[in-house]
C-alpha cells in the first residue's frame, strides 16, 4: 500500500516530539516531509538561555541531529518558509519555489516575539530573545561589551537579563508591573527575586515604561528613554515581553483563527485534513507558550494521524526559571480570595520563601522560592485534587516532614507514589522511568533521558531523575562514571588510550582481552576507534586491521546511498591541470560516470561509480599521475588555497605553495576525524581559513595560525594559535598540533570538540611556548608517516584486497546454463 | 526439511572471504552477502538492508552481527533479525563449509529467486 503523505509546517520541539510519537506507533504510516523556516535541525529551545549564558553549546541542545531525519526517512527542507498552502489540491509551497502536496498537514509555526511599537524598535542593536540567532546576536553584542537594556521581567527577560550578565554585559531590566514575573510569582516572591538580580549586579526598574528607543545617527540604538524622561545608555536592547501566536499564515489561507490558530480537542483546524500544534494555536481560548502543554499536544496528534481519537483536554502549567543559582517553582493560581486559605514560609536568613494556596482542603497554587525540590509533589497533588486536610499542619515543610523523621532526599523520591510526575516537559511518571531502568538496565542518565525523555527537554529535573536511579539501582549506579565508548566496556574513550599506551597493547584481542571487553568481536563503534588508537600509537608495530575500518576506508572510497561509490583523486592545494582535467573527462566518459562535481575542498568528485569498477578507473587515473585525495579518511582531506602572491594583487605570502606544502607533508595521515585545513594568501581570506579545523591566514609579517574551526553541523570561527615568521615555523606549528590532536583525540571527535575538551590555552602552550613539545610532537608526526604515506589507490591497482571487489560467485541462471 | 535433503551448491573457497568479512554472491534472487566470523562459521543473508537498501556485505562484522554501513541497523546473522532498537529483517540462506569449500542451500536460493 502506498504511505500517506504528512507535511509538517514547522520544525520546533512540538513537532519534533509528535514525530518521535509518531515513529514510535508506526515508523510506516507516512511519509513525512518537513518545511523549516530556520536554517537548522531541531534543537531544543528551552535550552537557549543556557548557551547565551555559555554554559551550554548549541550542539548540547540539539534533539534531532541530521542523522535522525535520514534514519527516519524524513524530508526535511531549511530555509524552506512556506507562502502558500493550497487546501483544494491539498499542497504547500515554500518560498523558494518547493511544492509538496499533502494527505494529512500539521502546522506548528510556534510564535513571533512581541514587538513592542515604540519609535526606534527598527534600529540596529534591538534584538528579541526567540530562537538561536537572536542568542548569536546577543553574544556577538557581548563581546562588545557596554551596556545591555532588556524590556520584560518576566521568564525570557530574566534568563535573558542573567545570560548577558555572565557574558559580562552591564544590564538593565525595565519591567512595566511593580513586581518580576508577577504572572507567575506573588509580590513576596517577586521582591526576593529583584533582590537576588540585584545582587548580582542587575539593575532592575520595575513600574518603567519605555517610551523611546534612541538613534545614535548612524541608525544604531545609543540608549532608552522612559516615560519619566530617564535616559539609559544602552548598546543593544532586548524585547522580551511576551509572544503572540504566530497564525498569520493559517488564517490567510482561510482556516479560523482567533488569537490562535483554533482547534478542537481532537487538534483539527477548521479542516479537518489539517492539524494545528505548540505556540500558534488557541485551544478552549488558551494559547501556551510553556512546553509540557505542547508535547501532551503532540502525543494527540500523534495517536489522530493513526485513525485513532485521543482528545486534549487543556494543561495545567508549572514553571521553573532557569538561572543558575536561582531555584523558583510555581504553579497553579494563586490569586487571593475570600474562599482561598494560604500557608505561608519565610525563612529570611535562607532566603526561602514558599506559599501554598488551598481552596475546599486542596491545594490550587504553589509559589516556592530558594528551595524547590518539594515543587513536583505540591505539584502532583494539585493536579490530582488530592485532599490535605489530614497533613495541613506540616504540609508547607514537605514530603519529608509527613510523618516521622526527615528523609534524605533519595528516600523522598522513593517515597513518592508511582504516577508522580517526575519530567513536566513531557509528562513522564516515576513509575515509566523506573520501569525503564529495570527492564533495559539503564544505568547512566542519557540511557535515560534516550528511552523515557525524563530531563531530556529544560533539565531541571536532572536531580530528580538522578536520585530515582539510586533508589533503583541503589550502589550500581555511579553518577560519577564516564561515558563509556560503547555497549562493550564501561571505560572511556580516555582510559582506553591510555591504557593502551601503559600497558603497551598492540592488537585489538590484545585491548579487549586486557580491558575486559564484555563482547566477543567489538561492535561497530569500538572497533574502527581502537584500530585508529593502534594506528595512532604503535605506526611501526600494529598491523592495520582493514576488517575494523569502515567501508569507505576499507575500499579508498565513499559509498553512496545506492551502494555506488565515489571518487576524488587528490588535486594538490587545490591546483590542476589541462592533462589532469583531460584524464578525469576521459575516465569520466570510459566508465560511464553520471556525475561530476566540485567539491568545497576545491576537488572533483566523480559520482555513482560501481564498486567492480573502481580499480580500472584507479588504473587510469593513476596514469596521469594522480593519487587517492583520501576524501573518505578519518584523516587529512584537504588543504585549501587561494593564489596569493602568485595572482592576487592583495597577497602577502605564497599561500597556494604553502599549502601544496602543509598537503604534501601531511597526506596519508590518519586522524581521530577528518582533518581539512586551509592557506589564505592575505585577511580577505578566501580560502576561508578561519572555519578550518586548521587555517592560515598570510600577513605581511608572517603566517597567523588558526585552529578548531566548523563549518558543518555546528559552525564556529577558528581561535587564533599563533603567529609565526617563516613557512617552515608554521609547517612545524601545524604539524605539531596535528600530533596532539592525533595523540589525545577521541574517535570521531573533530578537532573544535578536543580543543575545546582540552582547553585553548593549553593547545597554545604546548605547541606555540613550548619549543621542545613541539618539536617532539612534529618528530612523531615525521615517523608515523614513514608507514602511513603509500597510495592506497595504487596499491589496489596493483592487486591489494582483490577481493573487495569482486563478487565471490555468480549464480544467474543465464550463466549457468 | 533437514540439512541432509537440501541440494547444496559450492561458491568457491573459504579463504576467498577474509576474517570478519564477507563477499557477495550474485543470484537470481539478487544479491546474496556471505559472511565469514572470526571462528570461520558462514553466514549468508540478504545483501540489502530492509531500511533503506544499504549493502550489509560492506558493513564492519562483529561476533555474528553485522552493522549496514550507511545507518548503522545491526543484523544477527544467524536469524537475519535486526537487533536494538530498529525492527525489520533481512532473508536468510543456509550455508555451510565442507572440505574447505563454501556451500549455499541451493533450495533457499530457488525459493527466493520465484
Amino acid at each position: 500500500m502506498e504511505k500517506k503523505k504528512l507535511v509538517v509546517v514547522g520544525n520546533g520541539m512540538a513537532p519534533g516530539r509528535m514525530l518521535e510519537f509518531l515513529f514510535d506507533k508506526d515508523p510506516d504510516a507516512y511519509d513525512v516531509t518537513i518545511f523549516n523556516a530556520e536554517p537548522r535541525v531541531n534543537y531544543n529551545r528551552l535550552m537557549l538561555s543556557p548557551v547565551l549564558s555559555g554554559e551550554k553549546t548549541y550542539e548540547d541542545i540539539i534533539t534531532h541531529g541530521d542523522d535522525w531525519y535520514a534514519q527516519n526517512g524524513v524530508t526535511l527542507h531549511k530555509s524552506a518558509r512556506i507562502s502558500e498552502i493550497d487546501r483544494d489540491a491539498k499542497s504547500v509551497t515554500s518560498e523558494n519555489g518547493i511544492t509538496e502536496t499533502y494527505d494529512q498537514l500539521v502546522i506548528a509555526t510556534g510564535s513571533n516575539p512581541f514587538i513592542i511599537p515604540l519609535p526606534g524598535k527598527d534600529l540596529d542593536g534591538v534584538l528579541t530573545y526567540r530562537d538561536l540567532d537572536d542568542v548569536d546576536k546577543m553574544l556577538d553584542a557581548a563581546k562588545r561589551g557596554g551596556r545591555a537594556v532588556v524590556i520584560g521581567g518576566g521568564l525570557l527577560g530574566l534568563e535573558a537579563a542573567a545570560g548577558l550578565k555572565m557574558q559580562g554585559m552591564d544590564v538593565t531590566v525595565l519591567h512595566l508591573m511593580p513586581t518580576l514575573m508577577e504572572r507567575q510569582l506573588d509580590p513576596a516572591a517577586g521582591f526576593l527575586l529583584e533582590e537576588e538580580f540585584k545582587s548580582r549586579g542587575i539593575d532592575v526598574l520595575t513600574k518603567a515604561n519605555s517610551h523611546e528607543i534612541v538613534d545614535d545617527g548612524t541608525g544604531r540604538v545609543k540608549a532608552i528613554r522612559l516615560d519619566d524622561g530617564t535616559e539609559i545608555d544602552a548598546s543593544i536592547v532586548v524585547m522580551a515581553v511576551g509572544i503572540r501566536p504566530s497564525a498569520d499564515l493559517a488564517k490567510s489561507f482561510g482556516l479560523d483563527v482567533n488569537r490562535g490558530i483554533l482547534v478542537s480537542d481532537d487538534m483539527r483546524t477548521s479542516d479537518k485534513d489539517i492539524f494545528a500544534l505548540g505556540e500558534c494555536v488557541e485551544h478552549r481560548g488558551m494559547c501556551y507558550g510553556l512546553v509540557a502543554p505542547l508535547y501532551e499536544m503532540a502525543e494527540v496528534i500523534a495517536d489522530n494521524l493513526l485513525e485513532g481519537a485521543s482528545e486534549y483536554t487543556g494543561s495545567v502549567t508549572a514553571t521553573k526559571l532557569k538561572v543558575t543559582g536561582v531555584d523558583l517553582y510555581s504553579a497553579g493560581d494563586f490569586a487571593e480570595g475570600d474562599d482561598r486559605e494560604e500557608i505561608v514560609l519565610r525563612d529570611a536568613s535562607a532566603g526561602v520563601y514558599k506559599r501554598l494556596v488551598l481552596k475546599d482542603n486542596k491545594i490550587i497554587g504553589a509559589v516556592l522560592y530558594g528551595e524547590t525540590a518539594d515543587g513536583p509533589w505540591f505539584f502532583d497533588m494539585l493536579k490530582k485534587g488530592t485532599d490535605v486536610s489530614e497533613m495541613r499542619e506540616t504540609l508547607i515543610f514537605g514530603q519529608a516532614y509527613q510523618g516521622g523523621a526527615p528523609l534524605d532526599p533519595t528516600a523522598a523520591v522513593a517515597a513518592l507514589p508511582d504516577d508522580a510526575e517526575i519530567c513536566g516537559c513531557n509528562g513522564v511518571c516515576k513509575e515509566t522511568i523506573v520501569t525503564a531502568i529495570k527492564d533495559k538496565g539503564l544505568s547512566s542518565l542519557d540511557d535515560v533521558r534516550a528511552h523515557t525523555k525524563a530531563s531530556a527537554s529544560c533539565g531541571t529535573c536532572t536531580g530528580l531523575v538522578e536520585q530515582l536511579m539510586q533508589s533503583t539501582l541503589g550502589d550500581a549506579y555511579n553518577p560519577a562514571a564516564v561515558t563509556p565508548m560503547c555497549g562493550c566496556t564501561d571505560l572511556g574513550h580516555d582510559e582506553v588510550r591510555r591504557l593502551i599506551k601503559s600497558k603497551q597493547l598492540k592488537t585489538i584481542p590484545a585491548v579487549m582481552q586486557e580491558l575486559e571487553w564484555k563482547t566477543s568481536g567489538g561492535c561497530a563503534k569500538c572497533r574502527p576507534a581502537l584500530n585508529y588508537y593502534l594506528v595512532s600509537d604503535w605506526p611501526d608495530e600494529y598491523a592495520d586491521d582493514y576488517q575494523s575500518r569502515f567501508i569507505n576506508e576499507r575500499v579508498h572510497a565513499n559509498i553512496q546511498k545506492d551502494g555506488t561509490y565515489s571518487v576524488v583523486p587528490r588535486m594538490w592545494g587545490g591546483m590542476t591541470s589541462s592533462k589532469e582535467l583531460r584524464a578525469i573527462a576521459d575516465v569520466v566518459d570510459k566508465y560511464d560516470i553520471p556525475a561530476v562535481k566540485c567539491t568545497g575542498g576545491q576537488r572533483i568528485d566523480m559520482l555513482g561509480i560501481k564498486k567492480e569498477d573502481l580499480p580500472s578507473v584507479w588504473e587510469d587515473l593513476g596514469k596521469a599521475g594522480f593519487v587517492s585525495g583520501q576524501a573518505y579518511a578519518k584523516g587529512l582531506r584537504t588543504v585549501k588555497t587561494c593564489v596569493g602572491s602568485d595572482w592576487c594583487r592583495f597577497g602577502t605570502q605564497d599561500s597556494t605553495g604553502l599549502g601544496i606544502k602543509i598537503e604534501k607533508f601531511m597526506w596519508g595521515s590518519w586522524t581521530p576525524a577528518k582533518l581539512k585545513l586551509a592557506v589564505s594568501g592575505c585577511p580577505r581570506n578566501c580560502a576561508e581559513a578561519t572555519c578550518k579545523d586548521i587555517g592560515i591566514i598570510c600577513v605581511d609579517s608572517g603566517y597567523e595560525i588558526h585552529f578548531a574551526g566548523a563549518a558543518g553541523l555546528d559552525i564556529k570561527g577558528t581561535e587564533v594559535l599563533g603567529l609565526v615568521k617563516t613557512e617552515e615555523e608554521a609547517l612545524e606549528h601545524v604539524v605539531a598540533l596535528t600530533q596532539m590532536y592525533r595523540e589525545q583525540g577521541h574517535y570521531l571527535e573533530r578537532i573544535y570538540k578536543w580543543a575545546k575538551r582540552i582547553g585553548y590555552d593549553e593547545i597554545r602552550a604546548q605547541i606555540m611556548d613550548d619549543a621542545e613539545k613541539r618539536k617532539a610532537y612534529f618528530d612523531r608526526f615525521v615517523f608515523s608517516q614513514k608507514f602511513a604515506q603509500v597510495d592506497p589507490w595504487s596499491e589496489r591497482v596493483s592487486g591489494k584486497d582483490k577481493h573487495e571487489f569482486k563478487p565471490m560467485a555468480t549464480l544467474l541462471s543465464e550463466a549457468a546454463e | 526439511m533437514n540439512a541432509e535433503t537440501r541440494n547444496w551448491v559450492a561458491i568457491g573457497d573459504l579463504n576467498d572471504i577474509p576474517r570478519e568479512g564477507a563477499r557477495v554472491v550474485k543470484t537470481d534472487a539478487g544479491c546474496i552477502a556471505v559472511f565469514r566470523t572470526v571462528d570461520d562459521e558462514v553466514y549468508a543473508i540478504d545483501d540489502r538492508c530492509p531500511h533503506k537498501g544499504g549493502p550489509l556485505s560492506q558493513g564492519i562484522v562483529h561476533g555474528s552481527s553485522v552493522t549496514c554501513p550507511l545507518h548503522n541497523w545491526v543484523f544477527d546473522l544467524a536469524t537475519g533479525l535486526a537487533k536494538g532498537a530498529d525492527e525489520g529483517s533481512v532473508a536468510v540462506t543456509a550455508a555451510k563449509v565442507e572440505d574447505g569449500q563454501v556451500l549455499l542451500a541451493a533450495d533457499d536460493l530457488a525459493r527466493r529467486a520465484r
